[in-house]
C-alpha cells in the first residue's frame, strides 16, 4: 500500500518509515505565533533556561488586538517586543503588517514539504503550499523553543476529491461550508483533510488558503494541497529554496475519499452558533442583519475585496447596516487601493479597517450588542466570538455579504453578479 | 487491585462543560480549578471525584475550545484517566502535556459503566475490569515519558538538565 503525503513528510522530518497512527518526534521548519506570545512566554520562563534554541525558527506577527485597544493588549504588545529583542528573533512583525497567516505565508515561510507548527488553530492554512502545519497549545510552543522538537501523530487522511467547475456567483468558500455542513465539525478530528481532484488544480492559492484555513473546521489537524503549478507560479520571485514536494500516492490508505461536485454548488451560509450548520443562502435570504465584515484569514484577500467591490461599485450599503472591511495584510491593502477596490468600497459606504484580526475575535473594532446579528466571511460563528452572547454571526462568501449589506437583508449574491 | 472508580458521560463532552469559560482568566490556583471541574456536565462531580478516579465518556471528548485548563482542571481534581471512544486533537495534545493520560478505546467506552471498578497498564496498554480486558494503544516512550514527568512542561525542564535538545542551539 502507498502513503499519503502525511506519511512521506513526517516519516522524512523523523529519519523513519512512518504509518498514520504512529507518534514521531521531529524538529519544525518554523514555529508560529501571535499576540498569545506573551503568555508563551510565561510558560518559557518556567523551564529555567535563558535562551529559545532556534531564534530563527520563530516567526512572531502581532495581529490580534492591532494597534492596542487598551493597557493590558499594550503591556502583552511589549513584553514581546523586549523578547523579540533579548532573544534576537529575527523574524518578528510588528502591528503594521497584518494577520499572522496571512504575512507568514507572504513572506514564504509557507513552503512546499515544510513543517510548520503554530499556536493558532487555524495554521492549517499552509497546507495551501503543500506543507505540513498543524495548530498547537501554548506550553508545547514553549517547548518547542527549548528543545527544537515535539511529538506529533501521523495523521490519517480523508481525500476530498473535487471535480466540476463552479458557477458564476458561487466561490471558494461556499465549496468548504458546504463540505464543512454536510461532513460535520467533527468530522476530520485529529485527521487530515487532502483537497485533491481534477478540479483542485483550478483552486488559486487565495482559494486554496480559504479551504486548508477551515479545515480546522472540521477538526482536522492539517489541510493539504498538492504543490503544482499554481504554487510553484506564486513562488515567482521569492525564495524557492528547501522546497520539497511530497505527493500521496493514489494507492495510498485513505480512510475516506469523498468526491465533490462543485458545478452542483450554489451560494452557502453557516448559521448561528456552529460552523456546520450549514444552508443555502436562499433557505434564510430575507433575514435582517446590523453588520457586515469582510476580511480575515479567511476572506480577506486582494480577489475577496474585489469580489465584494464588484457586486458594491455603484451602490450604496444599506442606511441600517454598517459593513467592516479589513484586508489581511498591509501589502494586499496597498494592492487594494492602487486598484481602486478600497476607492469603490469606500464610495458604497464600507468603513476600511487597519489590517489584522480586527472584529473576528470579538476584541475591539466592532463587537456586537446583545440581539444584532453579523454577516461575516470569517471561519467561527461561535456564540459570543464577536461580542454579546445574545449576538448572532452567520458566515458567507464575501459576494454574499456585499449583496446583503446593499439589501439590508441576507442575500443571494448571484442577482448582483 | 482495582483501584480507579469509573464516572460515566455521553459522546461530545465540550471544553466548556468541562471547564466553563467564565473561569478560564478568573481562576488561576489549582484546587479553586478543581472544584469546577465538570461544573456544566454533572454539577456534583467536584464533591464525588476522588484521587485515581476516572472518566469513561463516548466521541469527540475535549471538542471546542483550545483552553489548556480543561485537561489541567480535571488533573487537579485527581482524575488519573480519561477514556472514551475518540478526543477532540488539541484536548488530547493538551491532556498529555498537562499529564493527564487520554486513552481512546471504543470497547471500554462502550461496556464500562458508572462505578466499575477499574486497573489501567499504562505499559501493557490494558484496562482490566469485571467486565473484562480492554487495550488501548500503548503509548510510544516520548508521550509515556511526558505522562511520567507529570506533564510537557517539567518533562521539558527535566530533559533540558540533561541535554540541549535538537540543533540550533550554538
Ligand atoms: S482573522 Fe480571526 S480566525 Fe484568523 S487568525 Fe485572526 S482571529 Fe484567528
Amino acid at each position: 500500500m502507498g502513503k499519503t503525503f502525511s506519511e512521506k513528510i513526517l516519516g522524512r522530518k523523523a529519519g523513519l518509515e512512518v504509518r498514520a497512527g504512529e507518534v514521531v518526534t521531529v524538529s519544525p521548519d518554523y514555529i508560529l505565533s501571535h499576540d498569545n506570545t506573551a503568555a508563551i512566554i510565561k510558560e518559557f520562563e518556567k523551564l529555567d533556561i535563558s535562551n529559545v534554541a532556534c531564534p530563527e525558527k520563530l516567526v512572531i506577527i502581532l495581529d490580534h488586538v492591532v494597534p492596542a485597544s487598551a493597557e493590558k493588549y499594550a503591556q502583552n504588545h511589549k513584553s514581546i517586543r523586549e523578547f523579540v529583542e533579548e532573544q534576537g528573533i529575527p523574524h518578528f512583525y510588528d502591528v503594521n503588517n497584518g494577520i499572522c497567516h496571512q504575512v507568514f505565508s507572504e513572506e514564504g515561510f509557507a513552503r512546499p514539504g515544510g513543517l510548520i507548527l503554530g499556536a493558532d488553530s487555524h495554521t492549517t492554512s499552509y497546507g495551501a503550499f503543500g506543507a505540513f502545519s498543524a495548530g498547537i497549545g501554548r506550553s508545547e510552543v514553549a517547548s518547542i523553543w527549548a528543545t527544537n522538537e515535539i511529538w506529533l501523530r501521523v495523521p490519517e487522511t480523508i481525500k476530498i476529491e473535487l471535480k466540476g467547475i463552479l458557477q458564476p456567483g458561487v466561490f471558494p468558500k461556499d465549496v468548504i461550508l458546504k463540505i464543512i455542513g454536510r461532513e460535520g465539525a467533527d468530522r476530520a478530528t485529529y485527521m487530515a483533510v487532502e483537497f485533491g481532484g481534477e478540479a483542485a488544480k483550478n483552486f488559486s492559492m487565495s482559494s486554496r488558503l480559504t479551504l486548508a484555513n477551515m479545515a480546522a473546521e472540521m477538526g482536522a489537524k492539517n489541510g493539504y494541497f498538492q504543490a503544482d503549478d499554481v504554487t510553484l507560479s506564486w513562488f515567482e520571485g521569492k525564495e524557492t529554496e528547501n522546497f520539497e514536494i511530497f505527493v500521496s500516492d493514489d494507492d495510498a490508505g485513505f480512510s475516506d475519499i469523498l468526491p465533490y461536485d462543485l458545478s452542483s454548488v450554489v451560494p452557502q451560509i453557516a448559521c448561528p452558533h456552529t460552523v456546520d450548520n450549514v444552508r443555502p443562502v436562499k433557505e434564510v435570504e430575507g433575514l435582517v442583519f446590523h453588520q457586515g465584515l469582510i476580511g480575515t484569514c479567511t476572506n480577506g484577500r486582494l480577489d475577496d475585496l474585489k469580489q465584494a467591490a464588484a457586486v458594491l461599485k455603484d451602490k450604496r450599503v444599506h442606511p441600517k447596516v454598517r459593513v467592516l472591511v479589513v484586508p489581511a495584510s498591509q501589502n494586499i491593502y496597498l494592492e487594494a487601493v492602487k486598484e481602486g477596490v478600497m476607492e469603490t468600497l469606500a464610495a458604497a459606504g464600507c468603513l476600511i479597517l487597519n489590517p489584522g484580526c480586527g472584529p473576528c475575535l470579538g476584541a475591539h473594532q466592532g463587537i456586537l450588542a446583545p440581539g444584532e446579528r453579523a454577516l461575516s466571511t470569517a471561519n467561527r460563528n461561535f456564540r459570543g466570538r464577536m461580542g454579546s452572547r445574545e449576538s448572532e454571526i452567520y458566515l458567507a462568501s464575501p459576494a454574499t455579504v456585499a449583496a446583503s449589506a446593499i439589501e439590508g437583508k441576507i442575500t443571494d449574491p448571484r442577482k448582483y453578479l | 487491585m482495582k483501584s480507579s472508580r469509573v464516572f460515566k458521560y455521553g459522546d461530545n463532552v465540550n471544553t466548556d462543560v468541562i471547564y466553563p469559560g467564565k473561569y478560564t482568566y478568573s481562576l488561576l490556583e489549582p484546587e479553586e480549578m478543581a472544584r469546577h471541574a465538570l461544573e456544566d456536565l454533572d454539577p456534583g462531580f467536584a464533591d464525588k471525584v476522588q484521587a485515581g478516579d476516572v472518566i469513561v465518556a463516548g466521541k469527540n471528548f475535549g471538542c471546542g475550545s483550545s483552553r489548556e485548563q480543561a485537561a489541567s482542571c480535571l488533573k487537579y481534581a485527581g482524575v488519573r484517566a480519561v477514556i472514551a471512544v475518540s478526543f477532540a486533537r488539541i484536548f488530547f495534545r493538551n491532556a498529555i502535556n498537562q499529564g493527564l493520560p487520554v486513552l481512546s478505546s471504543p470497547e471500554a467506552a462502550e461496556k464500562l459503566e458508572e462505578g466499575d471498578r477499574i486497573e489501567i497498564d499504562f505499559k501493557q496498554g490494558e484496562i482490566r475490569s469485571d467486565r473484562g480486558v480492554f487495550s488501548f494503544p500503548p503509548f510510544p516512550d516520548s508521550v509515556l515519558g511526558i505522562l511520567e514527568a507529570g506533564g510537557l512542561i517539567p518533562y521539558t525542564k527535566e530533559k533540558l538538565k540533561k541535554e540541549r535538545g535538537t540543533g540550533c542551539r550554538s
